[in-house]
């Protein structure tokens, strides 16, 4: 199979997942009992059947569907329910590049972090720098990042005022650091701990002993022989620290005040504005998509087995 | 599976110091939510006028301080790990049932029927999670149920996994041949002789499950699309806590401290009981 044939399988084989998503998000949305108009005082019904008839929820549950499949198709999400002013496509345009460019750099932090602290760790296996990266690693990973985000606020925004506790400007590094580093800390602990793992198992690899009794230096033993094997765990990792980024961006976006996408899904969801919720959703869906997929290419390029396979 | 695996196990477990510190951790942590707020001299909702936001260790009675309505926040926190605890148990008890029953059940059938139900898991699986508890949480309003619905929904995929995989290599087994020969039904043979005999895996699992339910539980009450006010869960608590930590940073450390060592015990317990019962990574 030729690399642009797999390449297109596997984005071919995104849509029915994308597709069950949009069904499914859709349909839970007008399960709901009640409606996006349940005010705590309740509207006279003339005015609430013309809000439905302006926002097409008179219609049969299936023509709002095929409706709303077909906005999607244009990249038009619908009207936001609450946000009155505001498409959902509008929230997305402002919100997606600050929750991009956070959840990026978060991502990029952490394999500059967890790679190396993971393979320092190998090996250094059972002295005290191995502890050391271990214990932290476990810290990492136990606690959420709902009491890391304010911890570090806390220490490094009210009391050492270092940075800033909140506020956004676009291109302001020293806005992006708090963020950043908070959703980048359970990932470096999940890396470091894959990264030392992997390492210690290829190691122990029949074909590691019989580059070193070919006398070849550690360094490159290391480099050309064992890393190239030892990091694949960390590739198909990208899929599961996205997700986790995704979920992280949420609580970051709120705490420390960014104007992205998370904070609108997180009103949105306060506020049962559905469509809003529906199209974030989506987004969210379509971006862990998007990098699972890059996941597995990078994955399958440089893999030799499924390589050769694949011609790749 | 004979006495012995259980005894061994048990040696092992009784050798594994911070699994059992862990579990008397648990343990002190567990009574202390169910008795706690009974036996302290304050009600989770009681509005102590004189003392507002006192730091820990002031105020007569309030040992670790109150919270910006005065009340108590030893007492609060306790109630927010009962809450906490409640869903979690009850999340992993759902999911524990739905996906032993699942797994055990497509793994014992084999053929279409199991390709057919675990295609269902795996499409389920590629959902991106948290959104759609988020929006089943949206979808049923906020409170303890529905949170339990929404997260619940999604809890056993992973165990019906593990399940099916044991139940695939199980119902070659002589003694499920016996079974069959004997002439009990499907229904039989999968509740007394295949589900019996997976204890060990799924035991492991569900303990680790249960701190991941406490961390979506508290992440959504956090987020403040999951347990509200005047009802407490350790995650509501934190976010309380955080809006007020420039002032009174005690009433964030003491719920966060909580959660965290719950979540560290929880873990380390996994760890161990599954050092103990899964012979493979021995």
């Amino acid at each position: 199979m030729s690399t642009f044939a797999f390449i297109a399988r596997r984005l071919l084989g995104a849509i029915p997942t994308l597709a069950i998503i949009v069904a499914l998000s859709f349909l839970l949305t007008r399960l709901a009992p009640g409606g996006p108009f349940d005010e705590e005082q309740a509207l006279p019904p003339e005015i609430r059947a013309n809000l439905e008839a302006a926002y097409g929820l008179d219609q049969p549950v299936a023509v709002q569907f095929g409706r709303y499949v077909a906005g999607l198709l244009r990249g038009d999400f619908g009207p936001s329910f609450k946000f009155r002013d505001f498409t959902v496509t509008e929230l997305i345009a402002s919100g997606l590049p600050v929750s991009l460019a956070i959840g990026i750099a978060a991502l990029l932090l952490a394999l500059a972090l967890g790679v190396p602290a993971g393979i320092w760790a190998a090996l250094a296996r059972g002295r005290a720098a191995d502890r050391l990266v271990m214990t932290l690693a476990v810290a990492g990973i136990s606690v959420p990042v709902f009491v890391i985000a304010p911890l570090l606020a806390l220490v490094f925004g009210i009391w050492l005022r270092w940075l800033p506790v909140a506020g956004w400007e676009p291109g302001r590094l020293r806005d992006m650091l708090l963020p950043v580093v908070t959703l980048a800390l359970p990932v470096v602990a999940y890396l470091a701990r894959l990264t030392r793992g992997s390492l210690l198992e290829v190691l122990r690899a029949p074909w590691i002993r019989a580059a070193r009794a070919r006398g070849l230096p550690q360094r490159i033993v290391l480099a050309r022989h064992a890393l190239p094997a030892a990091l694949l765990p960390v590739v198909s990792f990208l899929g599961p620290a996205t997700a986790s980024v995704l979920a992280g961006s949420l609580v970051v976006e709120t705490i420390f005040g960014l104007p992205g996408m998370g904070r609108h899904l997180v009103q949105g969801a306060l506020n049962r504005d559905y469509t809003l919720v529906m199209g974030m959703v989506i987004v969210y869906a379509t971006l862990m998509i998007a990098l699972n997929l890059l996941a597995d290419l990078v994955y399958a390029w440089l893999d030799p087995r499924i390589r050769r396979e694949r011609r790749l | 599976m004979s006495g012995g695996l259980w005894r061994d196990a048990l040696r092992q477990l009784k050798s594994d110091r911070l699994a059992l510190v862990s579990l008397a951790i648990l343990a002190v942590l567990g009574g202390a939510a169910v008795a706690g707020p009974w036996l302290l001299d304050f009600r989770e909702d009681e509005i102590d006028w004189a003392h507002m936001a006192v730091p820990p260790f002031v105020a007569d009675g309030h040992w670790l301080g109150t919270d910006r309505l005065g009340r108590d926040l030893l007492v609060r926190t306790l109630f927010g790990l009962r809450v906490s605890l409640a869903i979690a148990l009850a999340a992993t008890l759902i999911s524990l049932v739905i996906g032993v029953g699942w797994g055990a059940l497509a793994g014992y059938l084999r053929g279409r029927a199991d390709a057919l139900m675990m295609r269902f898991v795996d499409v389920l699986y590629s959902l991106p999670q948290v959104f759609f508890v988020i929006i089943l949480t949206v979808v049923f309003g906020r409170g303890p149920l529905s949170l339990l619905v929404a997260i619940g929904a999604f809890g056993w995929l992973t165990m019906a996994r593990i399940v099916r995989g044991q139940a695939l290599a199980l119902r070659e087994r002589e003694f499920v041949e016996a079974a069959v020969v004997g002439g009990a039904g499907t229904l039989r043979i999968v509740g007394r002789h295949i589900v019996p005999n997976l204890l060990g895996p799924v035991i492991v699992y569900a303990t680790l499950t249960v701190p991941q339910v406490i961390l979506v539980e508290s992440f959504l009450s956090f987020l403040g699309i999951g347990i509200q006010e005047p009802l407490a869960s350790l995650g509501n608590l934190v976010a309380d806590g955080a809006s007020e930590m420039e002032t009174a940073p005690w009433i964030l450390a003491v719920p966060a401290a909580c959660l965290v060592l719950l979540v560290f015990c929880f873990n380390f317990l996994g760890d161990g009981l599954r050092d103990a019962l899964d012979p493979r990574d021995r």
